[in-house]
């Protein structure tokens, strides 16, 4: 997209938006699976721009609310014992277990830190070698790249005490469960921008033909995600269901192929377990054999944990793209970003936050 | 000696020594040389008195320091409060091991902005704790000014249609303090914005001027929801309008900040009625701090307690409070 002056992008927005009340005869509903378009589509306040039949849903886009209770239970025993420097993205850091979260534990002593980048954490453990630095492996695809090159590197600098907890999720899996709910009545996908950089469109094809849902890769400009919108119901228009990529500055068909192969050397796909959703075959990351002195579950005995949902928490069927927050009893009301019972709303990228803080609480 | 010890704290010998060739050397004036456990100082019948502590990590940052900071933020809430700041009280609290030439830099910033500002440090205390009970230096200053004949400023004042001005860019200070604290280095570096406002408001203020605030902590979006909510209006931001220098802006899309939500230190709202809303821009043009002076956002009886901002393509969305910790020791 050209650099353009304020009133350009007006002029451009409303041209997209002609087109897209033109088109939008019939209710259409897409979702977007990618925290950050979560929160893009909430600050740009698009959702008061577009005609009443566009719906726009979330789903399970935000890799810290998909982390399951029993995961998050896990790295917060990890976290408390010591000798440990935990170290994660801030986002994390608030984020609830069954009875306490990173931030508490900060506060009763437990060394917490936040990083903008894995090397970063990589830097910790160089500089503290009496303790051990474990690294919160959280996100989609988009992080995985960079989570591996750390753990290469600590390998080749033969860096003892630094490890990583893998709870990475891959999307084309989540997506195929999405497709064949029988309770999501959705036309289309929003595809996330980052996630398809590194891994390209090929591995989400199916959605289109394997279940006729179109689907359009955006970037996170308000003017991407009106352009992706407008595509998508073009095809809806053409009778097409087709992958089309509108963010190509960033997202090619086959993806970063370094990216990709960083991936493939370091990890291998798993099972995970994902909350709202359950177990989901192949859908996560785990470190491979040969990586294993870095691999934080391998080296450092942690118990299993079974920890069930929040009573009336129903992040679960937000992430499932069932109900929108409002909906939720808990909603504004005893859970607010402030005091959240859920990650939906205490995630930055949480779908609940970002109708609180964007489209207020009121009902 | 070269470092603080428990001893200087103690009231004795050392003290006395520290108080006159440090503090008393830097700042001082007929009020602070009589070294009384008061100072009696001349004051109206309406004066207005704040406190502030400062407890910023790191000391030193682009733009200023906790001695600067400790002189600004005073005069500044005494400032747009409607007040003309005149006398500060310095309170240090010191930790064992401070080096004395970090301490003497501090004063001589104290000093250098209590000159620029017109105000005089006119009594103190100085403590000193063990080593890992305070983070080097915590200082506090209780500043008093005197207030201006005629209606006071306050959100009371405040009346729909009212106007929003700024006198420059936001969210300077959070970035300039976080990359210093982070070591962040950004192709286009941010200075904080810490400065004096009295002599800015000196020059604007008038009866249009009806409620001023500085937008500190949890930024401008903070100080126009407590704003909306004791005026019981609501407050559109219009998101064009906004002034924010590249360097700002690339550092918050970098780390996912909004500027917002970001700490300024030199940087006051002024909410003013509309018939005064272009003699007073004017005015804050004309000043070095007010520069890039701009109206930002206008006051609307439509959804009271309420901030809006009007996007560049014409949405509208809920400008929040601060939820939970932004920054920590941001100043």
């Amino acid at each position: 997209m050209p650099l353009m002056n304020a009133s350009e992008q007006k002029r451009l927005a409303e041209r997209y938006l002609e087109e897209i009340r033109e088109l939008a005869t019939e209710p259409f509903t897409i979702m977007e699976v990618c925290g950050t378009h979560t929160v893009a589509i909430a600050k740009s306040g698009l959702r008061s721009l577009l005609p009443a039949n566009v719906h726009l849903i979330s789903g399970p886009g935000c890799p810290v609310c998909v982390t399951a209770n029993s995961d998050i239970d896990r790295f917060l025993y990890l976290a408390a014992q010591p000798g440990i420097i935990t170290a994660t993205f801030g986002d994390m850091l608030r984020v609830p277990g069954s009875r306490q979260s990173l931030a508490g534990l900060r506060s009763e002593g437990a060394d917490v830190r936040i990083v903008y980048s894995t090397l970063d954490a990589l830097e910790l453990a160089r500089r503290h070698p009496a303790q051990e630095v474990v690294f919160l492996g959280v996100g989609f695809e988009t992080t995985a790249p960079t989570v591996a090159l750390a753990v290469e590197k600590a390998q080749a600098a033969g860096l003892a005490n630094f490890s990583v907890l893998a709870m990475h999720k891959l999307v084309p899996p989540a997506l195929r469960v999405l497709a064949e709910d029988p309770e999501l009545h959705v036309d289309a996908f929003l595809d996330p921008g980052h996630a398809c950089a590194v891994i390209g469109t090929i591995p989400i094809e199916f959605m289109a033909s394997e279940y006729g849902k179109p689907g359009v890769v955006a970037g996170f400009e308000a003017l991407d995600i009106l352009e992706a919108i407008l595509m998508l119901l073009r095809q809806r228009q053409e009778g097409r269901a087709a992958i089309e990529i509108q963010y190509a500055r960033v997202v090619k068909r086959e993806g970063n192929r370094a990216a990709q192969a960083a991936i493939a050397r370091v990890f291998e796909p798993r099972d995970a377990v994902w909350r709202g959703i359950g177990a989901i075959p192949e859908s996560g990351l785990g470190i491979r054999r040969e990586f294993a002195d870095w691999d934080a579950a391998n080296k450092f005995s942690l118990p299993e944990f079974d920890a069930g949902e929040i009573p009336g928490c129903r992040c679960g069927d937000i992430l499932r793209g069932r109900i929108n927050p409002h909906a939720c009893p808990l909603f504004a009301s005893r859970c607010t970003p402030v005091q959240p019972i859920g990650p939906c709303m205490v995630s930055s990228e949480g779908t609940c936050a970002a109708y609180y803080r964007y489209a207020g609480p009121q009902r | 000696m070269d470092k603080i010890t428990m001893a200087h704290g103690s009231g004795g010998r050392l003290t006395h020594q520290l108080i006159r060739s440090v503090l008393q050397k830097q700042l001082g004036n007929a009020y602070l040389d009589q070294m009384n456990d008061a100072a009696v100082v001349p004051a109206g019948e309406r004066i207005a008195v704040t406190t502030d502590s400062f407890v910023i990590s790191p000391l030193f940052f682009r733009g200023g320091d906790i001695g600067k900071l400790a002189v600004c933020g005073t005069v500044n809430d005494l400032a747009v409060s409607g007040a003309m700041p005149r006398f500060l009280a310095l309170g240090l609290i010191l930790e064992e091991g401070l080096a004395l030439a970090d301490l003497e830099r501090i004063i001589a910033s104290v000093a250098d902005a209590a000159r620029k500002a017109g105000v005089q440090v006119v009594t103190g205390d100085t403590k000193v704790v063990e080593r890992g009970n305070a983070d080097k230096v915590f200082i506090n200053t209780t500043g008093i000014g005197l207030l201006r004949p005629g209606e006071p400023v306050g959100p009371k004042r405040i009346r729909p249609g009212d106007a929003v001005l700024i006198n420059g860019t936001i969210g300077d200070h959070g970035i300039a303090v976080l990359s210093e604290r982070e070591g962040l280095e950004f192709q286009t570096p941010v200075a904080s914005d810490c400065a004096p406002l009295n002599g800015l408001v000196d020059q604007f203020f008038g009866p249009g001027v009806k409620c001023m605030r500085d937008p500190t902590r949890g930024g401008v979006a903070t100080t126009l929801n407590e704003l909306a909510l004791q005026a019981g209006v609501s407050i559109v931001i219009d998101e064009e309008a906004l002034p924010v220098s590249p360097g700002v802006e690339g550092a918050c899309g970098m780390l996912g900040l909004d500027p917002l939500y970001l700490a300024n230190e030199g940087k006051v709202l002024a909410i003013v009625a509309p018939e005064a809303e272009e003699t007073v821009l004017a005015k804050m043009l004309n000043h070095p701090f007010g520069r890039q002076a701009r109206r930002i956002g206008t006051v609307t009886a439509d959804e009271p307690g309420l901030v809006l901002l009007q996007t560049a393509l014409g949405a509208k969305r809920i400008v929040g409070m601060l939820e939970g910790e932004h920054l920590p020791r941001i100043c």
